[in-house]
């Protein structure tokens, strides 16, 4: 995909300043960086550090002895991260965009690979692949990036080459197909709070592109109609539906998802107005929140920090959202407006659902609040898509 | 990339762009929200809840309280068994569960594993027993008797068996010190119900999930004395139920000590002369009936004259109040209750009621002082006593000629009553009473306290029954619908009498007052009330509330509270009355119808006073009364289908007291034998440690007296060897007469229990 460099080339920027050189290049470069977002994100992973290691340092059944040992791992994924942002950065979304199809292959291989045996279960969803040394992987988190990057690919090339103004129908079916392919097999794992990520990136993708308003309403339509189809014909046995309603009202599953729900609601309502203060939460310290390091970090705030610690968290993201619409509306290009908006699409619909579920708004899935939540692949797929925006933000004029 | 401005693109993705921004904005907003909702308008709520969440009780059950005889001898008291149980939450921190410690348990303790497994699963709705119903957080006991060896296998290797612990616990034990077995007097306990904790949640005394309440008898009545307060500790606890920290620390106060009048060696040989002399009165041959005696039922109470306090009390049947320990087996609960037990948790000295025959007569002597007849009379004894075409024959048809009141109560002569209470009969008005009868015969009984409850200190004490104008009444409303249906002029004796009670059961008839003059007809008491107005007779009027209960000592020793005893009124009669009285109650002991069973009685120093009873029962075999006191005891005694009341009951109440005052066969006093000469008056020593010292009790008291009283009956039994069945301890159900039938004692009444001319 020689378009891609040449675009590079077009916009302005020299061949010297390709590699480290680019980056820390005295003139523009650091200027360039969207501090408030990089510093917001590096301020959620740190604060998300410390949230989880409130919440692992007495779980002696996970942290193997060591109170500090999810603490140590979630600043070792933030460091690796922030590296990933800065390889993309080195590369230039622009560079990568000649890898998409190979990356886009590599990352539905490896979902591929979680429905082999070589794929391990947790917490009922059939979605991550054991590496050796105790590490893991969570492919679906990298497809959330290939999908955006891909359907950009597609739907941009024909806008950017100036053929059209609008991606055509072929085009936008053709994106389609290729989200739907990873998006089926992540479905079989089940993965469903990932799936609902992905119909939300497929969204924002599409709405971004420009394409015709028959597609983004038809698919909204089309999802609706789905919705109704499967409650109405009875697929969902009721205890599916009760486990979907019971965030709403604990009592239709009250061992299950239902307990989750009372006992976040519980520990971020306990919190007030400034918290118990950290570390001190009795929800918290006696672990009556479910997987509270990685789904239900924003309880650990909620009961900790109080109001005061919970709207910090949604503020900070609100930051990086706001930052990532601007580079959104400002990238010249529509490949690059395209793989933001899907960003802000992704993590939006993410952030709300993660916190959503935890405040009883929305339905309990396996979803990871971004930067906060421990875990290493949603750690590094963040991480990619600041590099990603950052990556926009600098390759466009400056003249803009 | 030519047609594309530099600044941007397309409107249509810039307006969309702009869309995507509010809707993210929305979404944020919208968390905000609901994060201040939460936080910061339900926010207490919700720290109440959390707090709820991760606060759990562990509770430390007090210590109940013991309950002591007159000297200290312990008649309820704790033993200490070797408790096996097992910490939920420790067994659910390990991964199987704490199978694989349990199944380990159960080789030590000689259980199955699953018997194990079932005693520490919560009950729930959908777990049948067994299953632990307390609390979780609570070390669940797996079983109460392991031997010292299997205590020791567990606690030396403690780290193969976490979550488990054996320690001593107390568990409730009724002693039975030299066998006297006090069933009935004490009581029971048994787990408080869900809606007993309920009730007393929000009072001083709340029950816990794990209390054992006092269901009956001392246990009952004293249960908030005997039952302390169990210690509280809350702590901080996770989720498993893990302990992070001590919240608070109530410490367990153990239950105070109940001192009672009851002397153990006493109370055993009056549960021993009670059986014995029922077990007798089965071998009698009954005239009336011409079969031997039921005796399927009796009672006796021993009591300070002077001051109401209870120093025996035996109920018969019995049973070992040890079958309610650590939760009754349905078996034995069967048989503690089902129609063929006969009742034996029934306290027939408080809760069995039946006609009392002559022991009354000294009621109706009152009344007649009262009504304005002389002592001295003279009142003739004919041998029957006639109204109408009804004929009254006095006992076996005797004639004594003209005789005092005096003498009528030695002799037991019923005419003389009859023809007393007859004429006040006429008196009222006959069968067109007066407006404001005088009925000197029934208010002199309410004023001796029949018809109602002594007031003694034992739960569900029943009333007996005065038959009065207003009881007449009241029972006809209530019956005359069935006897008019069955009632037949020319029928059986019970038609004959239903159509009698349907044409005029509302009114005083002549023939009932002339029946109730002896104890007969409709009247009821109980052995309580006879040996309340006896004692009241023997200490100079005064009728007091019978107790057992003595003190309450605090479990450290330091507060003794005293229970009182206190008066429900005074006899109605005078000095002078009440004198010539007891001179005639000591003339049946001397010389008439008790004086058989005093022969070589030492009278000079120990004055004997008595009265016989022989009451009969429509249906049934004659019941046994004996009343009787010296200056410091009243006895009395019955025996339901026993035969005559010297006859059945004499000896037995004899014996008592010859225990009592050491007098032997031959009127001989040995102070050294004598058990009880005077009533005990100090309470128990208490240690400075809080335990009471108590002296030795005989392994059986009623077997020291190696010489049998005078009367010979009981000789052969005493000295049988072979006789497998000791009384006094605990006769099984079985070996209540299966055939008897239990005695209908609140029916025995219902117009038949007459004496007629036959």
């Amino acid at each position: 995909m020689t378009g891609g460099v040449n675009s590079f080339q077009v916009s302005g920027y020299g061949p010297e300043r390709a590699g480290w050189t680019r980056v820390f290049a005295r003139d523009s470069l650091a200027r360039r960086l969207d501090w408030p977002m990089l510093l917001s994100a590096v301020a959620l992973s740190l604060l998300g550090s410390l949230l989880v290691y409130s919440a692992t340092r007495n779980r002696t059944e996970l942290n193997q002895g060591d109170p500090y040992y999810f603490l140590v791992r979630h600043w070792l994924n933030t460091g690796i991260g922030l590296a990933l942002m800065i390889g993309v950065l080195w590369l230039g979304h622009r560079a990568l965009r000649t890898a998409v199809p190979l990356l886009y292959g590599a990352s539905v291989f490896l979902i591929l690979l979680v429905l082999t045996p070589l794929g391990s279960t947790i917490n009922g969803a059939h979605s991550w692949i054991k590496l050796p040394g105790g590490f893991s992987l969570q492919p679906s988190e990298f497809v959330k990036i290939t999908i955006i990057l891909g359907m950009a690919m597609l739907l941009a090339a024909r806008v950017d080459a100036g053929d059209k103004p609008y991606p055509d129908h072929r085009t936008v079916l053709q994106a389609l197909g290729l989200a739907v392919v990873p998006m089926l097999i992540v479905m079989l794992m089940p993965d469903l709070g990932s799936v609902m990520v992905m119909v939300v990136i497929v969204l924002g993708v599409l709405l971004a592109s420009g394409a015709s308003n028959r597609w983004v309403f038809g698919l909204l339509g089309a999802g609706a109609a789905g919705a109704i189809t499967v409650w109405q014909l009875g697929v969902l046995d009721e205890y599916q539906i009760n486990r979907f309603a019971a965030f709403a009202n604990p009592e239709l599953d009250p061992a299950g998802v239902g307990y989750n729900t009372n006992q976040a609601r519980i520990a971020i309502g306990s919190g007030g107005l400034t918290g118990s203060g950290l570390f001190q939460g009795s929800q918290t310290t006696g672990q009556f929140v479910p997987e509270q390091q990685t789904d239900f970090v924003f309880t650990v705030a909620g009961e900790e920090l109080g109001f005061v610690g919970g709207a910090l968290i949604i503020g900070l993201l609100g930051v990086i959202l706001w930052r990532a619409c601007r580079i959104a509306r400002d990238t010249t290009d529509l490949y690059g407006t395209v793989v933001a908006a899907g960003i802000v699409a992704w993590f939006a619909f993410q952030t709300f659902e993660n916190v959503g579920m935890t405040l009883g708004i929305m339905p309990v899935t396996g979803l990871p609040l971004p930067f906060v939540s421990y875990g290493g692949s949603s750690m590094f797929a963040v991480w990619l898509a600041v590099g990603l925006l950052q990556s926009i933000r600098m390759q466009r004029p400056m003249s803009a | 990339m030519t047609n594309i401005p530099e600044t941007g693109r397309s409107p249509r993705v810039q307006i969309r762009l702009v869309v995507i921004q509010v809707l993210v904005v929305s979404l944020l907003g919208t968390l905000g929200g609901r994060l201040w909702y939460l936080q910061i308008r339900e926010g207490d709520q919700y720290a109440r809840e959390a707090s709820g969440n991760h606060v759990q009780q562990v509770v430390q059950p007090a210590v109940r309280g013991s309950i002591l005889d007159a000297r200290g001898v312990a008649l309820a008291d704790n033993e200490t068994r070797l408790v096996v149980s097992a910490s939920r939450t420790e067994l659910l921190k390990m991964k199987d569960d704490g199978k694989a410690v349990l199944t380990k348990l159960a080789g030590v303790l000689g259980m199955s594993a699953k018997e194990v497994s079932e005693k520490v699963r919560l009950c729930d709705a959908k777990t049948p027993q067994p299953c632990w119903n307390g609390s979780p957080y609570q070390p669940i006991p797996i079983t109460d008797e392991a031997t010292p060896k299997q205590a020791l296998q567990i606690r030396e290797r403690a780290e193969d068996f976490p979550g488990i612990t054996a320690e001593p616990q107390a568990v409730r034990r009724y002693a039975a010190p030299g066998k006297a077995n006090t069933a009935q007097v004490l009581g029971y306990l048994s787990p408080v119900t869900d809606e007993e904790i309920q009730k007393a949640q929000d009072t001083d005394s709340p029950y816990l999930r794990s209390d054992m309440v006092g269901r009956s008898g001392l246990e009952r009545q004293y249960d908030k004395q005997l039952r302390g307060k169990a210690g509280v500790t809350r702590y901080e606890v996770d989720k498993l139920g893990r302990v992070l920290g001590q919240a608070e620390a109530d410490p367990a106060e153990p239950g105070a000590n109940l001192v009672t009048s009851i002397d153990a060696r006493v109370q055993r040989i009056a549960e021993y002369e009670l059986n014995e002399a029922m077990k007798e009165a089965r071998k009698q041959h009954d005239r009336n009936t011409n079969r031997t005696y039921e005796a399927d039922s009796g009672a006796v109470v021993v009591m300070e004259a002077k001051t109401g306090r209870v120093v025996a009390m035996a109920s018969n049947p019995t049973y070992d109040p040890n079958a309610w320990v650590g939760g009754i087996s349905a078996k034995d609960y069967a048989a503690l209750t089902g129609k063929d037990s006969n009742y034996p948790l029934l306290n027939r000295a408080i809760q069995g009621q039946s006609a009392p025959g002559s022991i009354f007569k000294v009621i109706p002597t009152a009344a007649a002082i009262n009504a304005g007849y002389s002592f001295e009379g003279p009142y003739n004894c004919s041998s029957s006593y006639s109204i109408g075409s009804q004929v009254f024959k006095n006992f076996e048809s005797q004639n004594h000629g003209p005789i005092s009141l005096g003498r009528a109560l030695e002799v037991s002569c019923d005419t003389v009553f009859y023809a007393l209470s007859h004429e006040e009969w006429k008196r009222d008005g006959g069968n067109k009473p007066k407006k404001k009868p005088d009925d000197w015969f029934y208010k002199t009984s309410h004023q001796f306290g029949l018809g109602k409850e002594t007031g003694i200190d034992l739960p569900n004490e029943v009333t007996g029954r005065v038959p009065d104008r207003q009881w007449k009444l009241d029972y006809w409303k209530a019956n005359k619908d069935v006897w008019c249906k069955t009632g037949k002029k020319d029928g059986s004796y019970a038609e004959r009498i239903a159509y009698e009670n349907c044409l005029e059961g509302n009114r005083l008839r002549a023939g009932d007052s002339v029946n109730y003059s002896i104890g007969q007809g409709d009247t009821l008491v109980t052995p309580i009330q006879m040996a309340t107005i006896y004692a009241a007779i023997a200490n100079g009027g005064t009728l007091y509330d019978p107790t057992v209960g003595k003190a309450v000592i605090s479990p450290d020793g330091r507060t003794v509270t005293e229970i009182e005893p206190e008066s429900h009124g005074k006899l109605p009669m005078t000095k002078k009355t009440l004198s010539q009285i007891d001179g005639a109650l000591e003339g049946v002991a001397t010389r008439g119808t008790a004086a058989w069973r005093f022969g070589g009685w030492p009278q000079d120093e120990i004055p004997m006073h008595a009265k016989t009873g022989t009451a009969e029962v429509y249906g049934k075999q004659t019941t046994s009364w004996f009343a009787t006191y010296t200056k410091d005891y009243s006895i009395v005694m019955t025996i339901s289908q026993g035969g005559t009341g010297s006859g059945a009951s004499g000896p037995a109440v004899r014996n008592i007291y010859n225990a009592l005052y050491g007098v032997s066969e031959d009127g001989e006093i040995d102070k050294k034998k004598a058990l009880l000469p005077t009533p005990q008056k100090t309470l128990p020593k208490v240690r400075t440690d809080g335990t009471i010292q108590a002296p030795k009790v005989s392994k059986d008291p009623a077997k020291d007296r190696t010489k049998p009283s005078p009367d010979a009956r009981a000789t052969t039994e005493q000295d049988d060897p072979a006789d497998p069945q000791q009384p006094g301890t605990v006769p099984s159900p079985e070996n209540t007469n299966r055939d008897t039938r239990r005695r209908e004692r609140r029916r025995s009444g219902r117009g038949g229990t007459r004496r007629t001319a036959s």
